[in-house]
Order: structure tokens, then C-alpha cells, then sequence
């Protein structure tokens, strides 16, 4: 009895609850097909802000856009010069790791999003990346997990662009997010947070199914599930393809 | 036209691939090399990962060597009873070889072991190679006659287990043919080459076969070993590209015919000199990467490893 009252109460009291502004959301496509001729891809985002009630007071709804990889662990590796030469030496195993990540705002991310909500969403790139289990006995485990970031945004996998979500009349989006030639597949997680004064009102998630497809597909499933046959085939395909090229060009040069 | 390989999961300019091919073959036609000692190195340079540039070439090799080998079947110049002892050492060699890789790639030192192997090899190649064909060159326009090599009698002929070779008219042990075999195994397990260019010299000057039928055979036990090779690689790494093999492939052959066209009609030795100085440039290529601080200190790899 006590405990529905004090629910109720806190109901009540609620300002803004997250359930009046919702996003409803469009993609351009909720598939990416990795094919032998794929070369990167544009994944465009829209959307709009489903309220019931009239736009609340205040500093104006605020959009951030991110789109992750799949998470897997990474050992990373730092090198260190030993006799001369430029050797691995110290790993550290970051525990989870988004293959792809990119995140798109409408502001500046740390005007737009606390600190607080950005630990308990992990939003910045920073905060996607999990080192739990970082092995406290080497030095600078921090690092490492820098590493990680500073390697994956020179090769465009990680990325955070801000303003580049437009924001009309604080009801729809839209943005687009460049995804590099180089994907992993999987399932790519799309999150839309709408934020006010830096606290998430309303999130919204969403799968993007990326594969590779065709004979890209068939050859890698092959390669791990019958490696064997994989081998061989292989060993018959380029045999054939060497003989039949050379036999062709004696031909040619014989008539 | 980019093209996405299913295997190395990167993606490469279609073009790039099959002018690199053309390259290599353009330059082991001129030279009668089989290459792989330059491409693996060259597919670093692209970004494709070392352990997926090893195990393709592999299995490129195979391929390159094939109508290399049938040509020599048909001119009658392949000792298979020599081929097939190398092949048993080869056989044994590439098996460690593949084991030594496994382990160090789980260490995280594949590419170091990978590396150091090239600039050793490389190194010790180009210089011999440059110094002898700078000789060679010398020689020639003095229009001094070379010295009669003699055959090697030592140590070799005292070894037990002596086997008649007829094709190669020897009668000696099975022992230094196994070992070669086995050298050049693990060679193209580690470093993904055919192993000829050490072969070859090994049959000639080590062993004392007769030059006509070295080349043969020695193409006969590379085709084998590295397919092997690719077999191993292939079901413990998963790390051949099939897509990449055929790409360099096509290149490469259409690379050789045009190279032996224009190796016909280049002095010897001044082609030795050149393919001596391409070695060396590799060679010292690779030693800077080792020697200077790299860019970026660290490097990712996948997480399974533990």
C-alpha cells in the first residue's frame, strides 16, 4: 500500500517522463550487403519526435546518433625497442571493443550529454570500450585502451561528428554516417538518445543486419566450416586459373 | 574497382592487386625466379595482414609453379626419385614450420618472426648475388673465360644411407637432400615462398646435380610443399585467400610471359645486377621498418588468443 503510494507520488513529481517524446525512426536501409565490389557504405538516419503534449520549456531537444559493431575482445600490443629492433612486448586484453563505432550530434557532446548519463549510456567512444579486466601490472594500462581508439579513428572506424544531426522545429533529424570499406559483419546496434539540459529523455535502438553476401559469403562460411575442402578448392581454382592462363597466352603467341 | 577479400577482410584496389601481380611476374620472367620472396613483402606493404599474405601466396605459388613443371615433364628433365626425397624433408619442414608460426602468431611475434626471416634472407641473397654478378660483369668485358667448377667430394659422400640417383647420375645419402628438403619447408611455411632461390644453389653446389635437371626438379617439390603449406595454413589459420591467390595469379602469368620476352633480349648479367639491387631495396625496406620507431607503438589483434 505504502510502496504504490510512494510510486504514484513519484509519477506524479516526474517533470519530464521519457515517455513524452519518443522517437520514431527511418533508415535508409536496415541491411548492409557486404559484396566482392563493396566499397563503403552511407547509412542515412531520420527520424522524428512523436510528443503527445506541447514542446516543454527549456533549452531545446538535443539528438545524438550512435551506431556500433559488433564488440569483441582485442589484445593489444605495444612495442618496445629491445636489441636494436622494434619488438612486441607488453599486451593488454581490452575485454570488449565495438568494431565500428560513430557517433552523430546535434551540439557539441559535452555540452549536450553529463558525464553521468554518458557512464550510464557509454556514448563517447571513451566509454564504449570496456577494460574491466585491464592487467593492472603493466604500466599505463590506459594506454592501451587509448590505442585502441587512436588506431581504429585513423582507419575511420571510429569516429564522433558533432553537429552534424539538423534538428528542425525540435521534431525531426537527420544524419548520415559513413560506414569504411573495411566492416566486420554482424549486427550494428543503432542508438538515438534525445537529450535536455545533458540528461537522456528518451532513447530508442535498433538493429542493422551487416553481411556479406553472395560468393563473399560463401567463400568465408566455406574457409571456417569445411576448411579442408576449402583448402583444396582453393588449390584447384588457382592451379586452373595459372595453367589456363599460361596455356592461353602460348596460344596466342604460337598462332 | 575496389574489391572486398573475403578472408583478409580488407579491401584493395582490384587493379593494384593485378598490376603487382604483373609486376612480379614481369620480374620473375626476366629472371627465372619464382617471385614469392617479393610478393609477400610487397602484400605487407599493401596492408594486407602478414599471416593472410604468407598462406596465399602459398597457394599462388602452387599455382605459378604448375605449368612451370609441366613443361619440364615434357623436356624429361625432373629427377623424381631426388624430388621425392626433398619432398619428404620439405613435408617435415613445412609441418614445424606451421607449428613455429602457430605458436609465435599466438605470442603476437608472427610478424617480427615473419620479418626478421626476410630481412636475413634477403640480405644475405642480395649481397652474394650482387657481389657475384658485379663480378660476373667485370669478367665479361675482360672476356676472361670463367674457372671449371669442380665437383664437391668431402664430407658429403662419407654420410651412410646412400641411395643412386639415375636422372641426376649421383650416387649418394639420403641425408643432405632430406635436410635441404626440410630447410626450404620450413622456409615456405614461415615466409611464404616456394624456396628455390635456396634450393637451387643447395642442388648444385651442395649436392652436385647436374644443372638441367636442378630447376625441375626443384619446381616438383615446391609444388607439393607448398601445397601442403596452403593445406596447413588453411585449416589451422584460415588465413588463405582464395579470391586474393587468383587475383595475383592472373597477373602474375600474364607478368612472366611478357618478362621472358624481355629477359631474352637482356644481357645475363646485367639483369643479375638489377634483380640483386630490387633484393636489397626490399631488403632494406623492411630493416628500417624494424629499426626505426614506428608511428604508432601499438597494434590491435584479435582477442582470442588467450
Amino acid at each position: 500500500m505504502l510502496r504504490s503510494l510512494i510510486a504514484a507520488f513519484c509519477l506524479l513529481c516526474l517533470p519530464v517522463s521519457a515517455a513524452e517524446e519518443q522517437v520514431v525512426l527511418g533508415l535508409s536501409q536496415d541491411r548492409v550487403a557486404i559484396t566482392a565490389t563493396f566499397d563503403g557504405s552511407e547509412l542515412l538516419i531520420f527520424g522524428a519526435i512523436k510528443r503527445e503534449t506541447p514542446i516543454p520549456p527549456g533549452p531545446p531537444v538535443e539528438v545524438i546518433v550512435a551506431v556500433a559493431g559488433p564488440s569483441e575482445p582485442v589484445t593489444v600490443r605495444r612495442k618496445e625497442r629491445k636489441l636494436g629492433i622494434w619488438v612486441n612486448t607488453d599486451s593488454v586484453l581490452v575485454d570488449l571493443a565495438p568494431s565500428f563505432y560513430a557517433v552523430a550530434t546535434s551540439g557539441p557532446l559535452d555540452d549536450i550529454l553529463t558525464d553521468t548519463e554518458d557512464l550510464r549510456y557509454r556514448v563517447s567512444i571513451e566509454r564504449a570500450i570496456r577494460s574491466v579486466g585491464a592487467a593492472m601490472h603493466i604500466r599505463g594500462a590506459q594506454d592501451f585502451a587509448d590505442a585502441v581508439v587512436r588506431i581504429r579513428e585513423d582507419e575511420n572506424l571510429y569516429s564522433i561528428r558533432e553537429a552534424t544531426v539538423a534538428v528542425d522545429e525540435q521534431t525531426l533529424f537527420r544524419t548520415s554516417i559513413d560506414m569504411p570499406a573495411d566492416l566486420t559483419e554482424g549486427d550494428y546496434t543503432a542508438r538515438i538518445f534525445l537529450t535536455r539540459s545533458g540528461e537522456v529523455v528518451s532513447q530508442y535502438e535498433t538493429t542493422i543486419d551487416v553481411r556479406k553476401v553472395g560468393l563473399e559469403r560463401f567463400l568465408y562460411n566455406m574457409s571456417r566450416q569445411q576448411p579442408v575442402w576449402y583448402g583444396l578448392m582453393s588449390l584447384v581454382i588457382a592451379i586452373a586459373a595459372g595453367w589456363g592462363a599460361s596455356t592461353a597466352f602460348r596460344l596466342l603467341r604460337d598462332k | 574497382m575496389y574489391i572486398y577479400l573475403p578472408i583478409a577482410e580488407v579491401s584493395v584496389n582490384a587493379f593494384l592487386l593485378l598490376g603487382l601481380g604483373g609486376m612480379v611476374g614481369v620480374l620473375s620472367g626476366m629472371f627465372g625466379v619464382g617471385g614469392g620472396f617479393l610478393m609477400t613483402p610487397l602484400l605487407f606493404f599493401i596492408g594486407i595482414p602478414p599471416a593472410v599474405a604468407v598462406a596465399t601466396e602459398a597457394n599462388q605459388i602452387v599455382a605459378s609453379s604448375f605449368s612451370g613443371v609441366l613443361a619440364h615433364f615434357r623436356r624429361k628433365t625432373v629427377d623424381l626419385k631426388m624430388g621425392t626425397v626433398l619432398l619428404v624433408g620439405g613435408l617435415i619442414g613445412a609441418a614445424l614450420g606451421v607449428v613455429v608460426f602457430n605458436y609465435l602468431k599466438s605470442l603476437g611475434q608472427v610478424d617480427l618472426l615473419v620479418m626478421l626471416c626476410y630481412v636475413v634472407f634477403l640480405g644475405v641473397i642480395g649481397s652474394l648475388m650482387f657481389v657475384e654478378s658485379l663480378r660476373a660483369l667485370r669478367k665479361a668485358k675482360r672476356g676472361g673465360a670463367a674457372p671449371a667448377k669442380r665437383r664437391q667430394r668431402g664430407w658429403i659422400h662419407a654420410l651412410p644411407f646412400k641411395m643412386r640417383f639415375r636422372t641426376s647420375g649421383l650416387y649418394i645419402s639420403v641425408i643432405p637432400p632430406v635436410l635441404v628438403g626440410l630447410c626450404v619447408g620450413v622456409l615456405s611455411a614461415i615466409m611464404g615462398v616456394g624456396g628455390g632461390f635456396i634450393m637451387v644453389p643447395a642442388m648444385i653446389y651442395l649436392l652436385g646435380m647436374p644443372t638441367k635437371v636442378v630447376v625441375g626438379t626443384s619446381l616438383f617439390q615446391i609444388i607439393f610443399v607448398t601445397a601442403f603449406t596452403t593445406m596447413l595454413h588453411a585449416t589451422t589459420n584460415y588465413t588463405v585467400d582464395v579470391v586474393l591467390a587468383v587475383l595475383l595469379l592472373v597477373g602474375g602469368v600474364i607478368g612472366a610471359q611478357i618478362g621472358t620476352v624481355i629477359g631474352a633480349r637482356m644481357p645475363a648479367e646485367q639483369l643479375r645486377v638489377l634483380l640483386a639491387a630490387l633484393v636489397l631495396v626490399v631488403c632494406g625496406k623492411l630493416a628500417l621498418d624494424l629499426l626505426l620507431q614506428p608511428a604508432e607503438l601499438y597494434s590491435l589483434g584479435n582477442g582470442g588468443g588467450h
